[in-house]
């Protein structure tokens, strides 16, 4: 590949908004993706992730704005084109209940030109055994690696997931992971919405954080986390009243936010701020319900950015 | 690698294993015509008629006497109360009473001029009641009943109860499977595919179409076996006719299917285009009952068009040829049907 091809840009959303009645779902997004990248659209139940990516997908005709897959703008007459070049896992793919796998794989194969073998598909999802099964025989795992086998059956350019492992078990998101790694190693692009911090750090080259409808913050996960300043995060949950001006002073403490009862400190090194910082409690007369130290996560991201978590409400 | 795949036959053997592997909907396809011509057919089959029921006023032993031919009347003796009660319910369809203890006294008739058996017992009684009086007939008759096949009733009433199937199987097993497979968001995986429409709702005719061929031959042995009821034209035609009705009707599901998202909302609609044309069409009564005025718009109803080219086909033996009204109708139908829903089709 050439450095011409690497930077090939295979999506473009341009000022995108979606408007239901009195709802602004989708509030002014514009995107970029490049070939081979694999795009998060990381945020809480709600923000707009789908509704974004149904729009990128054709599925939703946007309210104001554009999406352009591949060079080709949706709606100028060229949508199969588009189509034929792309694979979807809607967030809850339903297929016909009583057809079985490899019958589902053959129906989809053959809506596209070209592409993978039914046999190819069935290897690739470790889905052989269960071929002769019904859909509706499958376990939950089992159907989303049908839904990813269909969304892949066309040879895609380019993969939309929508929360691809929500309601899954860890061995199963990991066997859905490990797919979608393979299809990267192919030179496939992939958007991914979802709302697990560890999902978009573990597979996504780029993040972009969502929240009522908006991209608050884009970059890479550890681009995003080394926003926050520090690395460390350590979190206390005082008995009575603990104002920031308590800590002034500390060195090694680059920020101090407040969420809930709890405050949060983000600091370089836990080891050289916990004792001083326990010294000034003691010395105050403020007792500790709870502390805890962890690793800066794109979590802590969205806190600082939005004072929530993603899975709060 | 030299593997191919044609979209229009993986749609249509898709839809064909989903309709085999719904237990419910092999019933609501098969069973459900088959026992409803039973059903019918059985309710109106052919019965000899029943002699009208005929009440005799006690007080007058000659006029029971004189009444007594079991055959043409059943005759209750009541008192006059009684007698004049189950008139007026319906339980007997005459009144008879003596006017004196001789027969030269005479006697009298009440009954409802407005119903048909109150009539016709009052001319059997009397017929009856002069005969066994011993009054000569003065012109001899001799009578000639009529049972021949194809002339009775169940004739008449199967090819309709086939025409009332197909537009009740075709319409439901496209239009409501389709609006409920984008109830179930199942449309919106298509829609993300470069799948054609016009293919999708194609399977949907097609696939009807393989079924129609053992619905239509399930209900034609049934009138065969069950009633006698013969196919007088070829069988080639029988089929042709049907698949185009199946087709057309197909298309139209499609049509209500379209938009609809709903099931509740497509039964409605469907319910609609079809009761009326249960009563027009002349299903289990000849339409020309109706003012000739309307005919033409009567003939002008797929049903009317299916049914009649059938009853052309089973009871006169007539050929396609004879059939360019019916099949142009259904065609026409069919057409504009399919246009119309491949324009309005949405997949969510």
């Amino acid at each position: 590949m050439t450095s011409s091809a690497a930077e090939e840009v295979v999506a473009r959303c341009v000022g995108l908004v979606k408007r239901y009645d009195d709802l602004v779902a989708v509030d002014g997004i514009d995107l970029q993706l490049t070939r081979g990248e694999c795009f998060g659209l990381l945020g809480p139940n709600g923000a707009g992730k789908t509704t974004t990516v149904e729009m990128m997908e054709g599925l939703t005709e946007p309210t104001a704005g554009y999406v352009e897959l591949l060079g080709l703008r949706w709606g100028s007459g060229q949508d199969d084109r588009i189509r034929a070049r792309m694979g979807v896992a809607l967030q809850e793919t339903v297929l016909a209940d009583k057809l079985t796998v490899e019958e589902v794989i053959r129906l989809f194969r053959s809506f596209y030109p070209s592409g993978r073998t039914v046999d190819e598909v069935l290897e690739l999802m470790q889905l052989g055994p269960k071929r002769k099964a019904q859909y509706h025989q499958l376990s939950g795992g089992q159907k989303q690696r049908v839904a990813l086998g269909v969304a892949l059956v066309g040879r895609p350019d380019l993969l939309f997931l929508d929360e691809p492992t929500t309601g899954l078990d860890p061995q199963a998101r990991m066997s859905v992971w490990e797919v979608v790694a393979r299809y990267r190693e192919e030179g496939g692009t992939v958007v991914l919405t979802t709302h697990y911090m560890e999902e978009a750090a573990n597979m996504c080259d780029r993040i972009a954080v969502m929240d009522h409808g908006k991209i608050i913050a884009e970059g890479t996960p550890s681009g995003l986390v080394a926003s926050l300043g520090g690395r460390q995060l350590v979190e206390l949950e005082p008995a009575g009243e603990l104002s920031e001006a308590t800590l002034e002073g500390i060195s090694g403490i680059q920020g101090v936010a407040t969420r809930g009862r709890r405050v949060v400190l983000t600091v370089e090194d836990f080891a050289s701020v916990l004792p001083p910082v326990l010294a000034r409690l003691a010395e105050r007369g403020v007792g500790l319900l709870h502390l805890s130290t962890h690793e800066a996560t794109l979590d802590d991201v969205f806190v600082s950015l939005t004072g929530r978590g993603l899975r709060d409400e | 690698m030299s593997e191919r795949y044609s979209p229009l036959w993986e749609l249509t053997m898709a839809r064909v294993r989903e309709v085999i592997r719904e237990p419910g909907i092999v019933f609501w396809i098969f069973g459900f015509p088959v026992l409803m011509a039973i059903g019918l057919g059985i309710a109106f089959r052919e019965r000899p008629p029943e002699p009208p029921t005929v009440a005799v006023v006690e007080g007058s032993p000659w006029l029971a006497e004189a009444l007594d031919e079991p055959e043409r009347l059943q005759v209750q003796v009541l008192d006059r109360a009684t007698a004049r009660e189950r008139l007026r319910t319906g339980r007997v369809d005459l009144v008879i009473e003596a006017r004196g203890p001789e027969p030269e006294a005479g006697v009298g008739y009440r009954y409802d001029e407005m119903r048909d058996e109150g009539r016709l017992a009052r001319y059997l009684a009397d017929a009856v009641l002069q005969g066994s009086l011993s009054r000569e007939d003065p012109a001899p008759t001799r009578e000639e009943l009529v049972t021949e096949k194809g002339s009775r009733y169940i004739d008449f009433l199967m090819p309709g109860l086939i025409g009332l199937n197909l537009m009740g199987s075709s319409m439901w097993g496209i239009g409501y499977s389709i609006v409920l497979a984008r109830k179930r968001r199942q449309l919106r995986r298509f829609a993300a595919t470069p799948m054609r429409r016009s293919h999708f709702m194609a399977a949907y005719l097609l696939s009807r179409l393989v079924f129609l061929v053992l619905e239509l031959a399930g209900l034609v042995g049934l009138g065969f076996l069950a009633f006698g009821v013969t196919i007088h034209g070829s069988v080639i035609s029988l089929v042709v006719v049907a698949l185009l009705g199946a087709a057309s009707f197909g298309a139209i599901g499609l049509l209500v299917a379209a938009r609809v998202r709903s099931v509740e909302a497509a039964n409605g609609w469907m319910n609609f285009i079809m009761m009326p044309m249960w009563i027009l069409s002349g299903t289990f009564f000849a339409y020309t009952r109706f003012p000739e005025l309307v005919h033409p718009l009567l003939r002008a109803l797929p049903l009317t068009a299916l049914i009649d080219g059938l009853r052309a086909i089973v009871n006169d033996g007539t050929g396609l040829a004879g059939l360019g009204v019916e099949l142009g109708v259904m065609i026409a139908w069919g057409v504009v049907a399919f246009v119309l829903a491949l324009r309005w089709f949405r997949w969510q």
